[in-house]
């Protein structure tokens, strides 16, 4: 039998993983990629908990993180793709909008 | 040897996760993000939660992994230039800083064996999807009405934003 830590120990993992890969990485598709792990890193999370504790609203709210994971999927490459139109380029650095 | 499934799951979408940060063709990453996506639903499966590893693999692997897809390709982003951005030391310093954090806090946290399921001999037991539905339709109503709500604001944002030039933004 699997314990219940390791379950919490690679969802960690994968989640440093995802974040590492927001902080660093210059294009701006694979920083929304990024985050998609870091949200299958909870899903691991909640499935496993669900498992061990024998209560299936663990597994309900991975349903809505699948919801919520589409949802911001289908904004955030409406304004990749809006940000591509208006700067030519998908590399975080050229996006200084904001900048005073 | 029962832990078997739970290394080479666990493995081959640690190691796929780590790859889609490695590559740096983002075709490649949305590649390897298939695979993750594959192996976590194998996870689901391994924990008892088929009904999940159905919708992971039909929502992920088949509706946002195809999104992606097509904007990189119609962006036509290639692996050219550095990879990195140009604040990425302070990335990287942040990084290792919440690294260290959640390293704390998961070998500072005690974790209790398995529970023995509770038994209920007059009720009968269903499926997972037949529980998931059960519970889906009775107790979480509101926040399922919410997500179609939230699906709809999606779905109109992207249209209205990935349209292109629209009268309000011509100066």
């Amino acid at each position: 039998m699997v314990p219940l830590s390791w379950y919490v120990v690679l969802s960690a993992l994968m989640f440093m993983t995802g974040l590492v890969g927001v902080l660093i990485r210059r294009n701006i598709v694979v920083v929304l990629l990024c985050i998609e792990i870091m949200l299958n890193a909870v899903n691991i999370n909640f499935v496993a908990f669900s498992d061990y504790l024998h209560l299936i609203d663990g597994q309900i709210f991975v349903f809505f993180v699948i919801t919520v994971a589409a949802a911001e999927v289908a904004i955030g490459l409406g304004i990749i793709i809006s940000l591509f139109r208006l700067k030519e380029s998908v590399n975080m650095d050229d996006y200084n909008l904001l900048k005073l | 040897m029962q832990q078997l499934p739970f290394f080479y799951f666990g493995g081959v979408a640690l190691l796929c996760a780590v790859l889609v940060i490695v590559f740096r063709n983002a075709i490649y990453s949305a590649m390897a993000l298939l695979g993750m996506f594959a192996h976590v639903a194998g996870l689901f499966i391994v924990l008892d939660a088929p009904f999940l590893a159905g919708v992971q693999l039909l929502v992920y692997a088949g509706a946002i992994l195809v999104l992606y897809l097509f904007v990189v390709m119609l962006l036509n982003v290639g692996g050219r230039g550095p990879a990195l951005h140009k604040q990425a030391p302070a990335g990287i310093f942040l990084a290792l800083l919440a690294i260290g954090e959640l390293g704390y806090l998961v070998f500072r946290s005690h974790f209790y064996p398995k529970l023995p399921a509770i038994p209920h001999p007059d009720v009968p037991t269903l499926g997972n999807t037949e529980t998931i539905g059960m519970v889906l339709y009775t107790q979480y109503l509101f926040p399922f009405e919410v997500a179609s709500i939230v699906l709809l604001i999606a779905l109109v944002g992207a249209i209205v934003m990935a349209r292109g030039r629209t009268k309000f933004r011509q100066e």
